[in-house]
């Protein structure tokens, strides 16, 4: 059953179209990795879901209700988390204090069991935790509004391969337990294993949609560079 | 002695007045040139209020205070909100606007003659102390407001669920939108409490000394004097603002009054100086 589903998306930056007349769907308790350049419009159409940017044209549907102009706390209400490129935690709040500001759907004592990470720099400030501890204190802050569809913008970004499979890990419990995620990963061989589609963005614009282990990696990846059109 | 304990308890009220500034500044990033006003505005209601029901000023505090913080979230949802979204410049013009309007209209209304409040037998009186120090019990109760509002404000911010999401917005009000934090009403309530604490400081203002419908601007300056010597947004570094400011003021005028205002302009520019190079 469709949870969220995106009708010919439009997104404006002024005269700049960002996304253009982008389709797509994600079940209940399913995930979508999106690819493409830098600038494809990938964080775009996230913060579009989340109600960061206005959407120009199309319909955004949550479980079939029209979100398309809800504001983000209605969205947050919804069941839509984000998890912001660059993690964007609030600087002068301690790692808990972060949690906190998220909501109250998982008790802390569950945070810290999902991210042991976390319990041990609770009370330090956002701003002094390393790169691995902020990402999982910005998924922990998304999931403290219990999202039924968490939206993860390039969560691997600058971190070691290591705590990277922690944190897949997690979103791999999350799903098990029912949470669709909408994911955003420069790393294609990640991407195809995370998620159960995969659609490649190129200049706001859908290039290729299809299941993420049918997608050989060469198509993927011409799709990525646009040489296939 | 005398002059470092009266230099104290100016300070008291001058931390008093800057706290709802400090929180604007720092919460809002809203540089509130009307924030002076916003205190004589305070004093000329609670003035009418004391005359009305004949009673000392003191009284007209539990309506009072709530009025202004209604009328300071109104002002917020009806004008800064929208200057809010103008722009850095924005905000400064219309809330120097505002203090023009402010000023004017109390000069058409409640004439330009300097005012007091009426205290009763009370405020007059004060203790003295070995060392030939005297307090006076009115300005011993705006320091020791000014220590309640301000921690009472602190504790607010840093323990509640409020606080931290007051914290969050000021440190990045788009995340914060995102994680699903109403700004709109989240900044009105910040707006009320800066507005009634303005108005509270200048109940005390009309109690200590008077007031005239032009009294804003002075506020204004030892303020925001008060608010940058203390650390932009921090309210007990406001509260170590102001009582500098308050020190300053008395110690230079036990040597020279002439000079006591203007050591405390010196000394907000020297701390501007010292920051610049540090």
């Amino acid at each position: 059953m469709t949870l969220l589903r995106i009708e010919d998306l439009d997104v404006h930056y002024g005269d700049f179209q960002a996304l253009s007349g982008v389709s797509l769907s994600v079940d209940h308790g399913g995930s979508l990795a999106l690819v493409g350049a830098n600038g494809a419009g990938k964080s775009t159409l996230l913060r579009t879901i989340a109600g960061a940017h206005p959407a120009t044209g199309g319909r955004i549907t949550l479980d079939g209700t029209g979100i398309t102009t809800a504001p983000p706390h209605h969205r947050v209400r919804a069941g839509i988390a984000l998890v912001p490129e660059g993690r964007r935690l609030f600087p002068s709040l301690t790692a808990e204090e972060n949690i906190k500001v998220g909501g109250r759907a998982w008790p802390l004592d569950r945070v810290y069991d999902v991210f042991p990470l976390i319990a041990r720099c609770r009370n330090r400030r956002a701003a002094l935790l390393s790169g691995g501890e902020q990402q999982a204190v910005a998924i922990a802050r998304a999931l403290a509004s219990g999202p039924r569809l968490l939206l993860l913008d390039e969560i691997s970004l600058g971190l070691a391969p290591a705590v990277v499979d922690d944190l897949y890990d997690v979103l791999a419990v999350l799903r098990a337990e029912g949470t669709a995620l909408v994911l955003v990963e420069q790393d294609l061989a990640r991407a195809r294993a995370a998620g159960d589609h995969l659609i490649c963005l190129l200049e706001g614009r859908v290039v290729l949609a299809t299941a993420a282990a049918d997608a050989p990696l060469e198509k993927v990846i011409s799709a990525y560079f646009g040489t296939s059109q | 002695m005398n002059a470092a304990v009266q230099g104290v308890l100016l300070g008291g009220g001058y931390a008093l007045i800057a706290c709802g500034l400090s929180l604007t500044f720092g919460v809002m990033r809203l540089v509130n040139l009307a924030h002076g006003d916003f205190a004589v505005c305070g004093a000329y209601l609670a003035l009418v209020l004391a005359h009305w029901q004949h009673v000392p000023a003191w009284y007209t505090l539990p309506l009072l205070l709530p009025a202004a913080a209604l009328a300071g979230a109104a002002l917020h949802v009806t004008v800064l909100k929208r200057a809010l979204r103008g722009g850095e410049l924005s905000p400064v013009l219309v809330t120097f606007g505002l203090s023009v309007v402010i000023e004017n209209l109390l000069l058409v209304y409640a004439s330009a003659d300097t005012r007091g409040l009426p205290g009763g037998a009370w405020s007059q009186a004060s203790i003295a102390l070995p060392g030939d120090v005297v307090v006076s019990w009115i300005r011993l109760t705006g320091l020791l407001t000014a220590l309640v509002v301000l921690g009472g404000l602190q504790l607010l911010l840093a323990r509640s669920a409020w606080g931290r999401r007051v914290r969050a917005t000021a440190d990045d009000p788009d995340t914060a939108r995102l994680v699903g934090i109403r700004i709109r009403p989240l900044l009105a309530g910040v707006a009320a409490i800066a507005v009634a604490t303005a108005a509270l400081a200048g109940v005390f203002l009309g109690l200590i000394s008077g007031f005239d419908p032009q009294s804003g601007g002075l506020i204004l300056i030892f303020a925001f004097e008060a608010v940058v010597i203390g650390g932009i947004g921090s309210l007990w570094g406001t509260l170590i603002g102001g009582i500098a400011l308050g020190l300053t003021q008395q110690l230079v005028g036990q040597w020279h009054a002439q000079y006591a205002v203007l050591a405390v302009h010196l000394l907000f520019l020297l701390v501007l100086a010292v920051r610049r190079w540090t």
